[in-house]
């Protein structure tokens, strides 16, 4: 398996004591599959995400990706998890603002030190991005700029790719396309995909579909 | 008699203190301590004492002129000389107590020109000689070989003059001959004039010189206190009427009650008749708003003992003395049962 | 509606605090900065009034002897008698006890009203004051004054330091001077008809009162350099300030969207943000006008002490500020409030009703604001180069020449902005790593929201390099000058000139040189100037260097004032009345020398001219020599000789070393006020930098958390910031240097000449630049340090929120 989750539990501090946000969650997903993450608002499913992208510990339980743990890793490990193994496309505040979309789309591909100028431009090519190279996230569209991050997730050839709503700020007909051509480059790579959505026709579109309620997998 | 000595004396003080009249012009009626002061039956001895009498506090050498041009118009002109001690007695050199300041006017219909002088005692700035006669403040003077042949001059920002006096009859001496009562409870100067003088010269004004000629009056007085307490300024006549006959008259005007009044008749030969207190009334007809204050310029003169019945209106209602202490001196005319003309002065209106 | 209104813009101060904090702060230390300076240029000016209220000097015309200092008493009364209204005046020092003041004589009579005793007197009748003989002295020296004589003595404060005045009567009986006045005043209003005065006098001159030593004009650029400086720090200050309400208003976009939906009119809006800053602006104004008074009480010492080292001009030791100063330091708080605010209010203004309600942050400046920005310092450069070479021509010089710094100082801190760009896309072109290609973008793109104050930075950089250069430069220059002109071992002065023979008499075969100090004071070529009589020997001829002389065409210059066929004049005259070697100078209306050289004098800005001792005491028989310099090669020797053989009081005795000491001491205070303001700027500049770094990053999580999310650690992040601020202060610090270096320049050259008269050598000094490089890293890093800290230790939860899902 990619990635092993075993009664993982996150809560946060809330108003009236903590809230208790993951419940032990057991889950597991292997290499070059995709699953489908449901569930309502405040669910769980973006914190889910964040654990297993390294962005945020863990209060208990235990994630395994590829085989190493990470729920022990510190700042740095994480970062290097971020790097090298899993990447994330989140709904917005995706790019970095100072720099181009072609800087943008290599940008965590170099830092992971694996940037392959003729895939980050074949990805371009393919999420139609080409005359887009030179502009600035600030003068994109919404798609587009989801289309620029779904292509520097990919050009860093993760592992494991993590998508939280990857379209939720898109029209319904931008959302698909873009959805499509995630899918397809996706499978293309041969990564693996958790996708946290509460859209039950995006959610059909995938090999898998766990739905998360109030802290636990339903 | 002249009042504005009194004045001047409070206004040496004035660029210090500031306002001074809170007791009306009574700094003047204080004791006079270790000043002389006058006493009655003077036995005046000249020429010195047309010279300066330093251990008494305040003397002046007065002339005031009617003038004519030869286009008609009249003039009036002052020049006066004040001697005011801050101590009695004389010293050498800036340590002499000695103050010395002067005042110079020329007056048309239509306008009035004055100006001011001072000087320190002591160092030659200024002072009296009496033989040859010689009184002198910078570079004003008046200066003959006696007092009744003078020449005087006078300067200013804006004017100038140069005139020749010759005294026309002898000196006449006021109240108990030369001694002059200024109030019911005896304050008293020693004061004797020359009213005839005959004046010529030439005035230098803004708009070129003018030739006049005209009648002059001199007066001489010095005191110690002339002023009582309760006396809140004064109104002054010095007439000259076409008889030939003169008037010297003033009132004292008091806080509450009659003003103190006195004066002079004097004959067209010089001889005097002294007017009692109460003898001559005098009454503003009409006042005229000057530097802000309300100023009488048209006076009733009644002097039954001789028939006289006046009214005296100033030539220019805005003769105002715009000196460090200011008040109001300018020619006159004179109209109803004498005519002719004259200087008036108005002190104490606030 | 109004106090809803309000209500709901304060909320946004209470949450928060930090931009508030800056707000306030930066406001409060430009007012600070710049009521401090006005209320020392306040009291200074207080002080001339008072002595000019005394002399007269500036208001009236004097007429004041042609050479020396005595008009005979008869002179004063045949002016008079020939209808010159003048008022005479006799001035001269007294020791009383261990006390040196100032005697002023005046007689009230004539002196115009409003002059000494006449509006000194207050409540003493003048009977008191000319009868009795009354000194008005300065508290200072009235109790030293009444040991010393047995007149009645009034403490009067608003007199000048170190004064009395009396009756010229009492003045010529206390100094012993009987018959005796130093000058007349002139009155305004002169009677027709008056003589001139060389027929009455000949041997005085009349002195335009514009012309007089009058110490304000003196002064004036003294304080045009603390006003400049005042001025530059209230620039700094409001830099912030600008910075601080334009990133208030642009984050308030949103609620001023919210508020006209519900109903609330723009111009009613608009009205109560101007409140708003009004209120502000007055609590800011007020802790800044406070703060001001103290840093003027704080430095009014030194500022006193300069002014009478430089021009002799006393000024009292205590503020007294009028109510006047209040409302003006109020009155620039809210000026530059309104100038900080009138851009931000304005685009609110303009705002249409359904407007993006989102900070549009620092938007990264158009290429046509660029052109316009790069316009404007084209403009402005050339502009200060045009102020620099034909202003001088033109009038004011000094004017001109500050007018020049403004312009160069101003479009150098225009410039900056766009010269860091290039400089940070030089450097994002070559970079290699992503992290660093990054690094570069981000930080070019920060430079919108630090520009501001990287400004500030650079100009209280530039006038730190400036100014520590002038002054070093100065201070070189006067040692040197000190070791020239300081050349005798000793210094000694007595009173009569009986004692001076008998000091002669006494030194000859004691010193090896005696070398008498015969000066007076004298106009030549229309200027004011010490005249000295030297007796010229190789202590001249070794030690004087000449700016410019005739030496090589006409042989040696001291061998031809020694025989009285030449002078030597100072910097000060040779440029006040354009004289230089080979051109004439009449020293008396009889005699005329040709200038054989022109000596560097940094020691006062008054003309001094040497001829020849024989001379000086042809053409000056009265003036005897009280002063003398001895040359010996044992002083302590000689010294105490002196003391014990020839009975001279040890005060009476000054060694060369001691006089070295006073005068680096008088420099080196000189400079202390200058020094301070210098480093006070810089410090507000500190403080922009801190403060716009704070709140750039509470902004700047959501550019960062990109970052983060792929795969740059916090701390990293940290250190990058941390990296950012040093290298834009070390960026800004090379445009600084040069930029300072040519201010320093426009000082010594421009500036100096204006002022004082003298033109100095620019020295450079890099360990000072180093030093100051340093500390300005050192700055940009501490005040990195605190933001860069929170950003590594901002939670992940805080970076999560920017990914948050809007639903």
């Amino acid at each position: 398996m990619l990635l092993e989750i075993t009664n993982l539990a996150k809560s946060f501090a809330g108003p009236e004591g903590p809230i208790e946000v993951l419940r032990g969650i057991d889950l597991s997903l292997g290499a070059g599959r995709t699953l489908a993450l449901t569930g309502e608002s405040g669910s769980g499913k973006s914190t889910l995400l964040h654990l297993v992208g390294g962005l945020d510990r863990a209060d208990g339980g235990r994630i395994v990706i590829d085989g190493s743990e990470i729920t022990g890793l510190d700042d740095a490990g994480r970062a290097a998890l971020r790097r090298n193994t899993v990447s994330i496309v989140f709904q917005q505040f995706n790019l970095i603002p100072s720099l181009d979309v072609g800087a943008n789309i290599a940008f965590q591909a170099r830092l992971a030190g694996n940037h392959d100028p003729e895939r980050a431009h074949a990805l371009a090519n393919a999420l139609g991005l080409t005359d887009q190279l030179a502009k600035y996230p600030e003068d994109l569209s919404g798609g587009q700029q989801q289309r620029v991050a779904i292509a520097r997730t990919l050009a860093a050839k993760p592992r494991l790719v993590l998508a939280d709503e990857p379209t939720g700020n898109l029209d319904e007909a931008t959302a698909a396309a873009v959805l499509d051509q995630m899918l397809a480059l996706v499978s293309e790579t041969g990564a693996a995909l958790m996708m946290a959505t509460h859209s039950p026709n995006l959610a059909d579109r995938l090999d898998a579909r766990v739905h998360l309620s109030l802290g636990r997998l339903a | 008699m002249r009042i504005d000595p009194i004045l001047a004396c409070l206004m040496l003080a004035a660029p210090l203190t500031a306002p001074v009249h809170a007791q009306g012009f009574a700094g003047m009626g204080a004791e006079a301590e270790g000043f002389a002061t006058p006493k009655p039956d003077p036995d005046f001895d000249f020429p010195a004492d047309h010279g300066p009498h330093p251990d008494y506090r305040i003397e002046w050498w007065y002339l005031t002129a009617n003038l004519d041009a030869p286009d008609g118009t009249e003039y009036g002109l002052q020049w006066t000389l004040f001697r005011s001690a801050l101590a009695p007695g004389e010293a050498e050199g800036w340590q002499s107590p000695q103050v010395w300041f002067a005042h110079a006017a020329i007056t048309t219909p239509d306008r009035h020109l004055s100006t001011e002088r001072f000087a320190r005692g002591g160092i030659g700035q200024a002072g009296v000689t009496p033989d040859p006669f010689r009184a002198w403040i910078d570079d004003w003077h008046m200066q003959g070989y006696t007092l009744g042949d003078l020449s005087l001059t006078a300067t200013a920002p804006d004017f100038s003059y140069d005139m020749a006096l010759q005294a026309q009859g002898p000196l006449v001496f006021h109240g108990q001959n030369g001694f002059s009562v200024k109030s019911p409870q005896g304050q008293a100067s020693y004061y004797y004039s020359q009213p005839f003088y005959e004046i010529s010269g030439t005035l230098d004004l803004p708009e070129g010189p003018v030739e006049v000629t005209g009648s002059a009056w001199l007066d001489r007085e010095w005191s110690s206190q002339p002023l009582s307490d309760d006396q809140t300024g004064w109104d002054w006549f010095s007439l000259t009427f076409q008889t030939g006959e003169k008037l010297m008259g003033f009132q004292l005007r008091e806080d509450d009650g009659d003003p103190f009044t006195a004066g002079t008749w004097i004959m067209p030969d010089g001889q005097t008749k002294t007017l009692d207190d109460g003898a001559l009334q005098a009454t503003p007809l009409e006042v005229t708003a000057v530097a802000g204050r309300e100023v009488p310029t048209r006076w009733h003169l009644q002097l039954p003992a001789r028939d006289l019945d006046i009214t005296v209106a100033a030539l220019n209602r805005d003769a105002w003395m715009a000196t460090s202490v200011p008040y109001w001196e300018g020619p006159v005319h004179v109209s109803g049962s004498h005519a002719g003309r004259g200087y008036l002065e108005m002190t104490g209106y606030e | 509606m109004n106090r809803a209104g309000l209500a709901a813009l304060w909320s946004f101060w209470r949450r928060n605090p930090l931009q508030l904090f800056t707000l306030v702060a930066g406001l409060a230390l430009a007012t600070a900065l710049w009521s401090g300076v006005q209320a020392l240029n306040a009291e200074a000016r207080a002080s001339y009034d008072a002595a000019a209220s005394v002399m007269g000097e500036g208001r009236y015309d004097q007429i004041v002897p042609r050479a020396g200092d005595t008009i005979a008493q008869d002179t004063y009364l045949a002016l008079r008698r020939a209808g010159w209204q003048v008022g005479p005046v006799l001035e001269d020092s007294l020791t009383a006890g261990e006390t040196r003041l100032r005697i002023v004589g005046l007689d009230p009579l004539t002196a115009p009203a409003g002059l000494g005793p006449v509006s000194q007197a207050g409540d003493t009748p003048l009977q008191t004051v000319l009868a009795e003989g009354v000194l008005f002295a300065h508290p200072g020296v009235a109790e030293a004054l009444r040991d010393a004589t047995s007149q009645r003595i009034v403490a009067d404060a608003a007199l000048p330091p170190d004064t009395a005045i009396t009756d010229i009567g009492i003045a010529q009986r206390v100094l012993d001077r009987p018959g005796e006045i130093s000058r007349l005043i002139v009155a305004e209003r002169q009677p027709m008809g008056r003589p001139a005065l060389d027929r009455i006098a000949p041997d005085l001159v009349l002195q335009p009162s514009r012309q007089s030593a009058d110490i304000a004009q003196l002064t004036d650029s003294f304080h045009l350099n603390l006003t400049a400086f005042g001025l530059l720090s209230f620039a700094v200050g409001i830099f912030i300030v600008h910075g601080a309400i334009g990133l208030a208003f642009e984050q308030r976009r949103g609620m001023v969207r919210t508020l006209r939906t519900l109903g609330m009119p723009l111009r009613r809006l608009v009205l109560l943000m101007g409140l708003e800053l009004l209120i502000l602006s007055l609590v800011a104004g007020g802790i800044g006008v406070v703060l001001g008074y103290l840093l003027a009480a704080s430095l009014l010492p030194d500022v006193a002490a300069t002014l009478e080292g430089l021009y002799g001009a006393q000024i009292s030791g205590a503020l007294s500020l009028e109510p006047v100063w209040w409302l003006s330091g109020l009155a620039i708080a809210i000026l530059g409030t309104a100038l900080a605010a009138t851009g931000a209010l304005w685009r609110i203004a303009r705002m249409p009703v359904l407007a993006s309600g989102k900070a549009r942050a620092w938007a990264v400046a158009s290429t046509r604001a660029r052109g316009l920005q790069a316009a404007a310092v084209a403009l402005l450069l050339t502009a200060s180069l045009a102020l620099v070479t034909v202003g001088p021509a033109l009038g004011d010089g000094l004017i001109a020449g500050f007018a020049g710094l403004a312009c160069l100082l101003l479009g150098a801190a225009l410039a900056l902005p766009l010269l860091l760009d290039a400089m940070l896309a030089l450097a994002q072109h070559r970079a290699r790593g992503v992290l660093w290609q990054w690094f570069w973008a981000d930080t070019r793109q920060q430079l919108p929201g630090l520009r501001l104050a990287l400004m500030a930075l650079l100009l209280a950089m530039a006038a730190n390099v400036g100014v520590s250069t002038m002054v070093s430069s100065f201070r070189l220059t006067f040692i040197g000058f000190l070791d020239q002109r300081l050349t005798a071992e000793l210094y000694v002065g007595v009173d009569t000139a009986e004692r001076a023979a008998a000091l002669q008499d006494f030194a000859a075969p004691r010193a090896r040189t005696i070398l008498p100090l015969l000066s007076v004071d004298t106009r030549l070529a229309d200027q004011p100037t010490e005249l000295y009589g030297a007796r010229v020997g190789p202590s001249y001829a070794d030690n004087w260097s000449f700016i410019a002389d005739d030496a090589g065409t006409n042989g040696r210059v001291w061998d031809r004032v020694e025989q009285g066929r030449a002078v030597i004049i100072n910097e000060q005259l040779a440029r006040g009345a354009d004289l230089w070697p080979g051109d004439d100078l009449a020293i008396t209306p009889d005699v005329t020398l040709p200038i054989a050289g022109v000596a560097g004098d940094y020691g006062n800005p008054k003309g001094q001219a040497v001829i020849g001792e024989a001379l000086f005491r042809d053409l000056f028989p009265d003036i005897r020599a009280t002063r003398f310099g001895l040359r010996t090669d044992d002083p302590g020797d000689l010294r105490d000789a002196l003391i014990e053989d020839f009975g001279l009081d040890p005060g009476q005795i000054t060694d060369q070393a001691a006089l070295k000491r006073f005068s680096l001491d008088v420099f080196e205070r000189t400079f202390t006020v200058t020094g301070a303001l210098n480093i006070l700027t810089l410090a507000v500049a500190g403080f922009a930098i801190l403060m716009s770094l704070l709140t750039l990053a509470g902004m700047r999580v959501p550019q960062l958390a990109p970052a983060w999310a792929l795969g740059v650690t916090r701390r990293a992040l940290g250190r990058l910031e941390l990296l950012r601020a040093v290298i834009l202060a070390a960026l800004t610090l090379l445009v600084a240097l040069p930029l300072g270096l040519a201010l320093a320049w426009m000082l010594l050259a421009i500036i100096n000449v204006e002022a004082f008269g003298w033109r100095l050598p620019m020295y450079l000094f890099p360990l000072d630049y180093a030093r100051l490089g340093a500390f300005a890293l050192l700055a940009a890093l501490l005040a990195a340090l605190w933001p860069a800290r929170r950003l590594a230790r901002t939670p992940a939860a805080h970076l999560l929120k920017v990914f948050a899902n809007a639903n």
